[in-house]
């Protein structure tokens, strides 16, 4: 094999000119990754006038963006930026690339892999560099991809020992965001855009984009419910507490697929992460896919009827009981207090 | 007229995993989850069949697996499917979404003559959703992901409604396209009575293998005629069918290796135990209170 790139690659979303902020809290792990392997940590944007945001990403520890504008490229498109990808990727070879878990990160990572044969892990939720054994075999400074898998309930450490790329997707809030004191020169190298009759397969005829109301990231409260409310009538119980005490409103995976909840507003390893001041979780059991979302909440309170749930593992306070019951007290004895 | 190539998979019923299902070191037995048919390819193939409804032509549906995923490949059947295939060996275990893309667009070029591949969104044992961006562009052919809902089809393009980060966008492509569906875009149809009563018996070749074992009177040859004949058999596409690459299937095509799986101790933990009552939890309010987290 030829000597491995030591490069970081992270595809910087922007959607109408603003940055996604999964991006930078990419390049915040890329820049521990590429520093633990010795490499350079290189933005990847494309988007119409996009250099501002080019500039930005170096407070993060960039040491080079590479930019191709284009008019045509201001929205996102399926074609013309995997092409630009898949050409990028193919002549570097970079020795890694991190794509934010989005709706655009997962329609476009999966096409460069596919193009360019490379791994590709899903929703990590750690990325590591480490020297490791695999079957007899000493592989260097390769990346260490770990996600829960078989719906949460195991976690598997994936690794791509054998290609020159490896590519990992991680979903938003999961990596922090820290900017770099580091700051090296502004260095932008500007790729030209050459349109292709194959961009046009695909044509966005309108957009419709709403501010979301829901911060889950935010809120310094969240009372989350799980599939063990039972019905969607329960699952009022959960919004009552959370109006009395000040919170936002979440779910588990589980209450999402049953109906109780619209999937925004869904935590764990293929919804949000998130560490408010204090999570509340009523009937959810407590799998890895959950906790991945909420476990380094400041403080945890579980409800949970069953005594032996996971989610009493990573609380600080538990009450075993009917959240039927429990709810009401609750608001009762809050109300009490708050008088 | 459009034809349409569902991909399809069978799945561990992973949202249903209770404390019966792990085992004492904390893995997850398998055998004792029941297997089913993704729902979001289900619903995949309910738009399928739509515009097979209204604009006329073919809907086939496809799937890669074990012997056992010909179950899901009769329930395309009483859905509506006109055609099945079960793309099937063993030199297939191991594959990781590369290789498996790889043996799905290589199947989907020997059926050939398609105007739409639709598939779920992503399956629930591995929640990637790679498959099926993979697979368009390895038939180097667009693809439309999230949709949510087909608003129409003309000659050249199909009007379609995607979910975006935030909101929506609508968009035309041409064909052939690649479509990805979830799970709020239809419901899907309940099994049809007769569909059922025709198509229960539908065999693959490994089914039919398994009834002539230990059977000395049955062929297996002459069964599969037999069940052409009546038109209930499932063809199976093997790795030597599809004139496949063997170094780009199963494990051998696959870079992504799993290096390690950890269970975790499902445990109580270090909490502090609060009483449901009253007194209990007003004693939990205080403390929050102290913290400065309420009040």
């Amino acid at each position: 094999m030829n000597k491995l790139s030591n490069e970081v690659w992270v595809f910087i979303e922007q959607r109408n000119g603003k940055p996604a902020d999964v991006s930078f809290e990419l390049l915040s792990k890329g820049h521990k990754l590429a520093l633990n392997m010795g490499g350079v940590l290189k933005a990847v944007l494309i988007g119409d006038q996009v250099k501002g945001i080019a500039k930005e990403t170096f407070s993060y520890g960039v040491d080079e963006a590479i930019v191709i504008e284009h008019p045509d490229l201001l929205a996102y498109k399926t074609m013309p930026y995997s092409r630009i990808m898949n050409q990028l990727v193919n002549e570097a070879q970079p020795r890694i690339v991190l794509f934010g878990a989005t709706i655009i990160g997962r329609d476009l990572a999966p096409r460069v892999a596919s193009n360019t044969k490379s791994g590709l892990t899903a929703d990590c939720t750690d990325l590591k560099i480490d020297t490791i054994k695999y079957l007899g075999k000493e592989y260097k400074d390769l990346l260490l991809q770990i996600r829960p898998a078989f719906g949460g309930n195991i976690i598997a450490t994936i690794i791509t020992p054998d290609n020159p790329t490896q590519i990992a997707t991680v979903r938003e809030g999961v990596m922090e965001k820290h900017t770099s004191t580091a700051v090296k020169e502004i260095k932008i190298t500007e790729i030209p855009f050459k349109p292709d009759p194959s961009d046009d397969l695909v044509r966005i005829i309108e957009q419709n984009v709403e501010e979301s109301k829901i911060n889950l990231k935010g809120a310094p409260i969240i009372v989350s419910g799980g599939y063990g409310l039972g019905t969607k009538e329960n699952f009022k119980l959960i919004y009552d507490l959370a109006h009395t005490i000040g919170g936002e409103v979440a779910g588990s995976r589980a209450a999402v697929d049953a109906g109780f909840i619209p999937p925004e507003r869904q935590v764990g390893q293929t919804g949000v992460t998130v560490r408010p001041k204090l999570y509340i979780a009523i009937g959810i059991s407590g799998a890895i896919q959950h906790r991945a979302g909420m476990q380094e909440s400041n403080k945890i309170i579980a409800i949970n009827s069953d005594p032996d749930a996971p989610i009493f593992g990573v609380s600080h306070y538990g009450i075993v009981g009917d959240a039927a019951e429990v709810i009401p007290n609750f608001i009762e004895a809050y109300k009490q207090k708050l008088k | 007229m459009f034809n349409s190539i569902v991909l399809v998979k069978q799945v561990p019923d992973t949202a249903n995993i209770s404390g019966k299902v792990m085992k004492d070191d904390g893995t997850v037995n398998r055998s004792k989850l029941p297997a089913i048919f993704n729902h979001e390819d289900k619903v995949a193939l309910e738009l399928a069949l739509r515009i097979k409804e209204t604009y006329g032509g073919k809907v086939t549906a496809i799937t890669m697996g074990p012997p056992r995923a010909s179950d899901i490949l009769r329930e395309c059947l009483y859905m509506g499917a006109d055609a099945v295939y079960l793309i099937s060996d063993r030199k297939f275990a191991g594959a990781d979404t590369l290789a498996t893309s790889y043996v799905l667009s290589e199947a989907i070029k020997k059926i050939g003559n398609y105007d739409f591949i639709f598939a779920g969104r992503q399956a629930i044992d591995g929640d990637t959703a790679q498959v099926g961006p993979q697979t368009a562009e390895k038939l180097n052919i667009p693809q439309v992901t999230y949709v949510e809902e087909i608003i129409n089809c003309k000659k050249d393009r199909v009007t379609i409604r995607k979910k975006i980060e935030g909101g929506y966008e609508i968009v035309e492509a041409a064909y052939p396209v690649l479509l990805t569906i979830i799970k709020d875009a239809a419901e899907s149809r309940p099994y049809k009575a007769k569909r059922i009563m025709a198509y229960k018996n539908a065999k693959s070749l490994t089914d039919l293998e398994g009834m002539t074992e230990g059977n000395s009177l049955l062929y297996t040859d002459k069964l599969v005629h037999e069940y052409q004949e009546k038109n209930l058999f499932i063809p199976t596409f093997t790795m030597d069918e599809l004139k496949l690459d063997p170094e780009r299937c199963g494990v051998k095509g696959s870079p992504t290796k799993v290096f390690k799986i950890e269970s975790v101790v499902l445990g109580g933990g270090n909490h502090i135990k609060v009483e449901a009552t009253k007194t209990g939890i007003g004693n939990l309010i205080d403390q929050l209170m102290a913290d400065h987290i309420f009040g």
